[in-house]
């Protein structure tokens, strides 16, 4: 007998549930009416909800005054740089930790997740000395490589309980029919990854997007992202809440639209071996 | 890596010849106050003169901060021009961190910058920062509700006065307060505006010896006073209000009186952004009779850290943004009350500027600042609203953050001050004074 | 299975990752040591000579460390409690049948997009303010007198901040944790009489310990090293002066490198005592 589900319950469900999602929600909607209104409309008492003169003012405000396509290019580029590097060097190392395991495989793990836990205000100095030796200071390959570095251990981890998941049984059915390591590979154990590394892929590009110690503090015009963009938002003189809203939401807009478009690929696979 | 270095440099040289023989393309740090992105709107009148290119790394007051020192610190050369205050002018410019700017051409009046700004700027008589444009502070309050009050503010007011009125033009329930000061921790926020407060009641932050004073009667008294003030008539939240929530509540037409830096004249009296832009008097910061008034003397400047490739048109830039000529294209553009004040004497002589409401006041509080002695007792430091010491952020801040936290009703002024003079004492020794 | 010639291949195939993060850790590491043994004052020429563990004493002697430590240990367990406690309760209540699943979720996925800056923002501004913010409009709506959250209940702001951003992870990892229970065992156990919770109790708690375990752990490592959301609200002031906080401070603040290098030492210290006891339950929960 499958449980019977009264309308009356479904009812209920359904109300609570959507309560609480908008509440949830409620800050970044906020944020975006916000951004359509005058500065004085968006202080106005009582708080104005949809009633009030829609405007694009503060967009084109904020426009003239950076650059935004720029901002995001870089933002683009930097956070899928950094994963698509960190992809390629975590997935040959979560693979043979999951299939080839040793005894300190998952002392490796857990090493690999430590070093996260370095403070990132305490090594600042010496990362920017190392920075202008190697001349990365303000590019955008300096923050790939910080923030593929940084989001290493999350990749490697990730990709290995997924990995994990996947039976062996399936990989000696394809040895014992002859298949090379490279088809292996390729056909048995690539179709199987996919959910896992496109899941993978989009925390990681979400991290990396949103990161904002190293990206605002090793650069200067060139390679700034985002994170640099909203910098010069926070609290100008005067009146600001309706163009910081209008920066704020051009900010989250592009990384919110993925997330939601792949929100499905992105929960497949993030339970880091949570469910077994 | 060196492959790829000289291909670079390679395909550099190449662009440089194409384009426009000596162009060059300047990054500039700068905080995002409203003068500095009209700069930033007006580049293109630079770029048409000379052909270089700007690039603006534009960043809030702290970020702002911590980007520029780190970088002048760690010589990691990303900006050819920084914009900078009075206090890191000094401070820098005895590292050898700051390019001379005693050879700016004749055509740019160098002994047209008011004195007082120069002074600051300058170490040894030398020249490291030119300023975009400078402030003191004064008391901006509401005609309308002054005469409510009945009272009469006069040019000159004490502090006394001044809290008396706060306290008669405060209505709590129609959230109108009678004075907005800063609490927001910070040696840039709170305690440049506490300082100035103790200047005015005679405190200092150093005796001869550099031996903190915070446990002295006079810190005591000014504290008090701001305390109380502050619990009787100021707005809630003030423990967390800096410049900017200040000026968009005065914006608001929430407070009786604000005192703070003279460039927000031109904010609170512009219709587009205030309510109240037509009520607005100015008067000189208050005092206690003790011969020092709570103004204090600051200087946005741009300044070319040395080793940067580009020294001749950073040179040309800074000459650009702080010249009479800039002064006139904002005038054109924008007109006369948003142009960047107290940097040059003669725009306080431009009969077009005699108009503006607040130009008298602000020239006569920066002319009352002396950074040399900023209190009634000698003091070893520069500086009237900080210490031109290295360590001043770290104190400053510290101890900003225990009077924040005083006003916040989590501690009382002796606590606060018992706090601030051994967290100040601790520093202090650390750095071996 | 395993032979030596694939054990070497995945040797060579683990080698960037380990090659690469090793240097990521020691590189560094070594230069924060080597610094934390000098007086370093870059505004004041820079290095001023070797000056042993002066810096250690002086960091942990200063009236503001331990605080400093309890603070990070009551903002970190305090968004661990409230995301795991909400997440469960979240998840168990999408699981349910409903209209509108898909929407809902995307809904309560959306904190996680935002970058912690701007939520920082957000919040402080347009829901925080005394006298503009949001909350202050709602308060006064019940007549009550607005609270001024960043100053008087400011760990709870941060937490409340951070804890709004990390919600969604916790949630959608029990959730899918919760979609793998074997449905029958629960309806067995309601047909058994079983209260309701004593289901929750007896069988999706103990099924949900694996998942809340990763759910605590890699927020910790994000969560110790928060710090955009303290520099935007409070700059550390009214108790929210964090271990990296303080660093920040005497590293960026102060200029003082060497005493920060010290307090990056004890930070790494205190995050590997928390990892290492982290790691044991995990250890534990992931080989069961």
């Amino acid at each position: 007998m499958a449980r019977a589900v009264t309308t009356q319950r479904k009812t209920i469900n359904t109300t609570v549930a959507w309560g609480i999602g908008l509440l949830i929600f409620f800050p970044i909607l906020w944020t975006i009416l916000t951004s359509f209104k005058t500065e004085a409309q968006a202080i106005n008492d009582p708080p104005l909800f949809l009633f009030f003169d829609w405007t694009l003012e503060n967009y084109t405000v904020v426009q003239e005054r950076s650059d935004y396509m720029r901002f995001l290019w870089n933002s683009v580029i930097i956070a899928g740089g950094s994963t698509l590097l960190g992809i390629i060097i975590a997935v040959p190392a979560a693979w043979s930790m999951a299939f080839v395991p040793s005894r300190r495989t998952k002392d490796i793990l857990l090493w690999m997740l430590s070093t996260k836990m370095l403070p990132a205000v305490g090594v600042l100095y010496p990362i920017y000395l190392m920075f202008i030796q190697l001349g990365l200071l303000d590019t955008r390959i300096g923050l790939t490589l910080v923030l593929m570095l940084i989001n290493l251990p999350i990749i490697v981890w990730m990709l290995y309980t997924y990995f994990k998941e996947i039976p062996g049984e399936i990989l000696e059915a394809a040895r014992m029919d002859g298949a090379t390591l490279r088809e292996e590979i390729l056909y048995v154990l690539t179709p199987m990854a996919v959910p896992g590394i496109a899941s993978t892929v989009l925390l990681n590009i979400i991290l990396a997007w949103n990161e904002a110690f190293w990206t605002l503090n090793l650069t200067a015009a060139k390679a700034a992202p985002l994170t640099a963009f909203i910098a010069s938002y926070s609290s100008p003189e005067g009146l600001f809440y309706a163009k910081l809203s209008a920066a704020s939401t051009m900010a989250i807009a592009p990384i919110l639209i993925m997330g939601w478009f792949s929100q499905k690929q992105l929960v497949r696979g993030l339970t880091f071996g949570a469910v077994k | 890596m060196i492959m790829r270095k000289t291909f670079g440099l390679a395909a550099g040289v190449l662009l440089a010849t194409t384009v426009l023989a000596g162009a060059e393309t300047l990054t500039i740090a700068t905080v995002n106050n409203g003068d500095m992105i009209r700069m930033q709107k007006l580049t293109d009148d630079f770029t048409a003169k000379t052909g270089h290119e700007v690039e603006w790394v534009t960043l809030e007051e702290n970020v702002l901060r911590q980007r520029v020192t780190q970088d002048i610190a760690a010589k990691g050369g990303q900006f050819d021009i920084m914009t900078i205050g009075m206090y890191e002018t000094p401070i820098w410019a005895k590292q050898d961190w700051l390019v001379s700017l005693d050879d700016l051409p004749a055509e740019y009046d160098i002994d047209d910058i008011l004195p007082a700004m120069r002074g600051g700027l300058s170490v040894d008589g030398t020249l490291y920062a030119a300023p975009f444009y400078g402030e003191s502070s004064m008391i901006m309050y509401r005609t309308d509700l002054m005469e409510k009050a009945g009272l009469e503010m006069p040019d000159a007011p004490t502090w006394d006065f001044v809290a008396d009125a706060a306290r008669k033009m405060t209505d709590k329930a129609g959230e109108t307060y009678g004075v907005c000061l800063r609490g927001k921790a910070g040696w840039g926020e709170n305690m440049a505006f506490l300082t100035t407060v103790a200047n005015s009641f005679g405190a200092r932050w150093f005796d001869e010896n550099w031996k903190p004073q915070f446990d002295s009667p006079q810190w005591k008294e000014a504290i008090t006073f701001y305390l109380d003030l502050m619990n009787d008539a100021g707005p809630p939240g003030a423990s967390t209000n800096g410049f900017n929530e200040n000026l968009s509540l005065f914006q608001q037409g929430k407070c009786g009186m604000w005192i703070d830096a003279t460039v927000a004249a031109s904010f609170v009296t512009n219709p587009k952004d205030s309510t109240v832009a037509d009520k607005v008097g100015f008067a000189l910061a208050p005092d206690t009779g003790k011969g020092k008034r709570a103004n204090w003397l600051w200087a946005w400047a741009l300044a070319i850290p040395a080793g940067t490739q580009k020294e001749a048109a950073a040179k040309e830039f800074i000459q650009w943004a702080t010249s009479k000529e800039y002064i006139e294209l904002v005038a054109l553009k924008e007109g006369w009350a948003n142009v960047p004040p107290g940097a040059r004497t003669s725009l306080y002589e431009n009969p077009n500027y005699k108009d503006i409401p607040f130009a008298k006041m602000t020239l006569d509080s920066i002319n009352a600042a002396d950074p040399n002695n900023p209190t009634v007792e000698p003091v070893p430091y520069v500086g009237i609203q900080f210490v031109a010491i290295p360590e001043f952020q770290g104190i400053g801040t510290a101890a900003g953050q225990e009077f924040s936290a005083m006003l916040a009703g989590q501690q009382s002024a002796e606590e606060a001050l018992a706090k601030a003079q051994a967290l100040t004492a601790e520093e202090m020794e650390a750095a071996g004074y | 299975m395993a032979t030596r010639h694939s054990r070497s291949a995945a040797r060579l195939m683990m080698a960037p990752a380990v090659i690469l993060l090793l240097g990521w850790m020691l590189v560094p590491l070594t230069m924060t040591l080597f610094f934390s043994f000098k007086k370093y004052l870059p505004l004041r020429g820079g290095d001023l000579g070797w000056v042993g563990f002066d810096n250690y004493t002086r960091f942990v002697t200063s009236s503001s460390f331990w605080p400093s430590v309890l603070t990070t240990l009551i903002i970190v367990g305090g968004v661990l409690l409230i995301t795991v406690v909400l997440g469960v309760l979240l998840a168990i209540l999408l699981d349910q049948p409903m209209w509108g699943q898909g929407i809902v979720r995307i809904l309560v996925i959306a904190p996680f997009f935002v970058m912690p800056t701007v939520s920082a923002l957000v919040w402080k501004n347009m829901f925080m303010d005394p006298v503009n913010g949001l909350l202050a409009h709602l308060w006064k709506f019940f007549g009550a007198q607005p609270v001024e959250w960043l100053s008087d209940a400011s760990i709870f702001s941060i937490v409340l901040i951070v804890a709004w951003q990390w919600l969604p992870f916790a949630t959608l990892i029990l959730l899918t944790s919760i979609q793998s229970l074997d449905s029958e065992q629960l309806e067995a156990a309601e047909m058994d009489g079983a209260p309701p919770l004593a289901r929750f109790g007896f069988i999706t708690l103990p099924h949900l310990s694996r998942a809340i375990t990763i759910v605590v752990l890699i927020q910790t490592i994000f969560l110790l090293a928060i710090f955009a959301e303290i520099f935007v609200t409070t700059g550390g002031s009214f108790g929210t002066r964090t271990l990296t906080y303080l660093i920040f401070q005497r590293v960026l603040e102060s200029q003082n490198v060497g005493l920060g290098s010290a307090g990056g030492v004890y930070a790494i210290i205190l995050a590997n005592i928390v990892a290492l006891f982290l790691m044991r339950i995990v250890g534990k929960n992931l080989d069961a």
